[in-house]
């Protein structure tokens, strides 16, 4: 049992779960993940862990409710306990100095980057963070983020804080100024493949985490399967940081649908309860 | 008075079958199949035992345990001096009872088996197990007393907990690490219900923890903590991490949905019992026809379960029935329950849908060529042979290798070309000072008695070392 220091909405849907975990919070390096089970009859489900404090013993996730365990998750709080937080899982990002970096964050990847910002920074690389979100009001982190970047570009759909428009931006980001020499994309997976074909014709390395469906989280079921430069990898233990370059997709996006119509089941069940 | 000479027993060569339950039944639940002898079924059972004076079924198992005495003791009624004599070399007796291949050990050149009446050991070791868990108090042995040594075992499955066992009881401070979230290993994940009730694991877990064993679960060695951190907390480690990487068959399609790994299907039912999906929340497809690809035991439990969740399930094996690896009590089973086996059948490529779904595999009709080196014959495909057979998901089942979690993050240990960790099969020495190893981690995947047996010898190794 995992006892929950504080969970709260930050902006909606997005929330962020801080719990005592000392040993996790020992041993994770930038880029790792957790899995996370909140009760007896709970699945699953790996959050990246997007900040620590090793000498309070405590990790934090941030998670976008998007179903039934999220949801759940969403009802605890303070002192409440979570079945299972298992990790570090995964391979830490690869930090070195190699430059100049960008780091895009979009969704909860506006705070899974910021550990990956943090230990370029201190590597000694010039950071530039993006983020991009819907509109102002989606963004959250950002003073965290400004503290560990040399400069923080703030992109929204609806133009209502920073350059007005999606990813797709990255383009003119690039062109401008001395190209980075890596570019690091967490979020969703459609921001990460868009990121991907901004990057390629610049012929810029580009590393995404990949989220893929998860149950143990240490090579032993294979349901993490994505294919990279033409090979079955699992996602969990090969991973979760790829080449952008090199990942299919296409199927990435499909094996992430598999259980589509079970959530939507569950949800309504959930609902209905 | 005169001595009247002993009328020479009678042979009875009528081994009692266990009842179980019918086959149109249990293949819509996953309630346990074989339930178990009564006690008259066990004496009666018993008594036919011929009590060997050199007896080739303790010589045939693994741990050695007495078999001739713990089933005199049953015979004579004394079920709690059974459970004693049982205990003595296997702490898992309601376990093994149930998944060991005895026709393989024990039971292989027990006296009667030539004439059609093998002693049922592993139905007797069951009973015994069964009954000692019925009584209101499970008797704790001895332990001796403290050593003040401390020795961390990393994995929870089978190999673990019997090395537990023995170096608690040896005085020594024992903490299991796992990884997943229950303890137990293949037990518990891998084993289906309907073959081994998670509720016999959970009991002899239980056991262990009332012996005075320390258990973390969520606990992966390696990541949450490195193995030569702990090394500096205890005076030995036993690293007992299993067999967990799936294997695929190479061949496109791989990738759809619908295909799983068996560790994939078999947790996704097991461990996080998706069976009782919505109410449990880990989703489980209900699939409609099932492709296994492989004959082992892993390959049957997979076919049974799709089997129970209401798919038809087909075996695809690329040799005839004889060669099947799996029990024949197992093989058996599916086919009264109404698994379909397509043999000689070899499955080349996998079709999908433009949305990512399994429809079909495509696969080649073999024939059966000379024997290789094992023995079996080896199947050969008839070239233009192409057919294809409409499946909706595919299962692999065709191995697993040594989970590479420890190999790949510990410096010092020598790993075998199959990515094991080499030992010393004596002792079940690693070439790491103070760390041991043993079970499918060191031998690639076996069975549960063996890595049982392994274990033994590596608490006995480490017990030694830490007395000197
Ligand atoms: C479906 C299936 C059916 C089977 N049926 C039979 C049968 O009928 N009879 C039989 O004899 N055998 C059977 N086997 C084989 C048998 O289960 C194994 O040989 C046996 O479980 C091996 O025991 P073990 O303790 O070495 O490993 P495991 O049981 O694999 O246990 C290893 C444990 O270590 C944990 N672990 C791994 N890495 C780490 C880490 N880094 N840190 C912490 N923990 C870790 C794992 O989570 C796991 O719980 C079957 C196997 C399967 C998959
Ligand atoms: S999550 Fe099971 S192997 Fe990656």
């Amino acid at each position: 049992m995992v006892k929950i220091l504080e969970n709260k909405m930050i902006v909606p849907n997005i929330c962020t779960i801080t719990v005592f975990a000392p040993e996790i919070a020992g041993s994770v390096k930038a880029g790792q993940f957790a899995i996370l089970r909140v009760d007896e009859d709970g699945e699953r489900i790996p959050l990246t862990v997007s900040d620590w404090d090793a000498e309070r013993g405590t990790i934090t996730m941030v998670y976008v409710m998007v179903g039934k365990t999220t949801q759940k998750l969403a009802t605890l709080t303070t002192n409440d306990t979570l079945a299972t937080v298992v990790g570090p899982l995964g391979n830490p990002m690869e930090i070195d100095l190699f430059g100049k970096v960008i780091c895009i964050g979009g969704c909860y990847g506006n705070a899974s980057i910021y550990p990956i910002a943090r230990a370029l920074k201190e590597k000694g690389n010039r950071v530039t963070s993006i983020i991009e979100g819907r509109s102002s009001y989606m963004l959250y982190w950002q003073e965290k983020l400004k503290t560990v970047s040399d400069q923080l570009i703030v992109i929204t759909r609806d133009g209502s804080q920073g350059k007005a428009g999606h990813i797709g931006n990255l383009k003119s980001i690039l062109a401008a100024g001395t190209p980075p020499d890596r570019v690091i994309v967490n979020g969703c997976n459609y921001l990460m493949m868009r990121a991907a074909q901004e990057t390629l014709p610049f012929k810029i390395k580009t590393i995404v985490s990949l989220n893929t469906l998860m149950i143990d989280g240490t090579g032993m079921c294979g349901v993490c399967r994505v294919t990279v430069n033409s090979s079955t990898k699992f996602a969990c233990v090969d991973g979760p940081h790829f080449d952008a370059h090199e990942v299919d997709w296409d199927e990435l996006a499909q094996r992430r649908k598999a259980y589509l119509s079970e959530e939507v089941q569950t949800l309504r069940s959930s609902m209905a309860q | 008075m005169s001595e009247e000479p002993k009328p020479k027993p009678k042979i009875d060569l009528n081994r009692r079958e266990m009842p179980k339950q019918e086959e149109h039944v249990r293949s819509h639940n996953f309630l346990e199949v074989a339930l178990g002898y009564t006690a008259e079924l066990a004496m009666a059972e018993a008594r036919r035992c011929l009590q060997c004076k050199k007896p080739f079924c303790i010589a045939d198992c693994p741990v050695q345990i007495k078999i001739p005495e713990f089933i005199q003791a049953i015979a004579d009624g004394d079920f709690a001096a059974g459970v004693r004599i049982l205990k003595e070399r296997n702490s898992l007796p309601s376990v093994c009872g149930r998944v060991c291949p005895q026709e393989e050990q024990c039971e292989k050149h027990c006296a009667l088996t030539k004439r059609g009446g093998t002693i049922a050991v592993g139905r007797l070791e069951r009973f015994l197990g069964d009954w000692e868990a019925a009584q209101p108090e499970m008797a704790l042995p001895e332990l001796s007393s403290p050593t003040g040594k401390k020795v961390a075992i990393i994995g929870g499955g089978p190999a673990g907990l019997t090395a537990a066992a023995d170096l608690i009881k040896a005085g020594h401070q024992v903490v299991i690490y796992e990884a997943l979230h229950k303890m137990g290993g293949v037990l518990y994940y891998g084993i289906p219900e309907f073959r081994l009730p998670k509720a016999i694991v959970d009991r002899e877990v239980d056991y262990l923890r009332r012996l005075g064993v320390e258990m973390h679960t969520d606990f992966v060695v390696g990541k949450t903590r490195s193995m030569d951190s702990i090394l500096e907390e205890f005076d030995a480690v036993f690293v007992a991490t299993g067999a967990g990487l799936p294997w695929f068959m190479e061949m496109s399609g791989n990738n759809f949905n619908g295909v799983y790994s068996a560790n994939e299907y078999l947790t996704r039912i097991n461990l996080m019992k998706g069976y009782a999906y919505p109410k449990n929340d880990t989703p489980i497809k209900r699939h409609r026809k099932v492709a296994v690809l492989g004959g082992g035991n892993v390959a049957m439990d997979c076919a049974r379960t799709a089997l129970r969740l209401g798919a038809e399930a087909t075996i695809v094996y690329r040799r005839s029935r004889t060669e099947l690896p799996a029990r024949l009590e197992e093989i058996e089973n599916a086919e009264e329950e109404g698994v379909k086996f397509h043999y000689l059948t070899l499955p080349v490529r996998t079709i999908g849908d433009d949305r990512f779904n399994v429809t079909a595999l495509e696969c080649l009709k073999m024939e059966l060529g000379e024997p290789d080196a094992s023995g079996r014959r080896s199947p050969v495909p008839i070239p233009g042979s192409e057919f294809i057979l409409p499946f909706d998901s595919v299962i692999h089942a065709i191995g697993n290798s040594p989970n590479p979690l420890i190999p790949q993050t510990t410096p010092g240990l020598t790993i075998g070309r199959k990515g094991n960790i080499v030992i010393d099969s004596e002792t079940g020495k690693t070439s790491k000072e103070r760390v041991w190893a043993g079970g499918d981690i060191a031998t690639g995947a076996a069975t549960v008695i063996s890595a049982m047996g392994a274990a033994r010898k590596a608490a006995s190794s480490i017990h030694e070392f830490l007395m000197s």
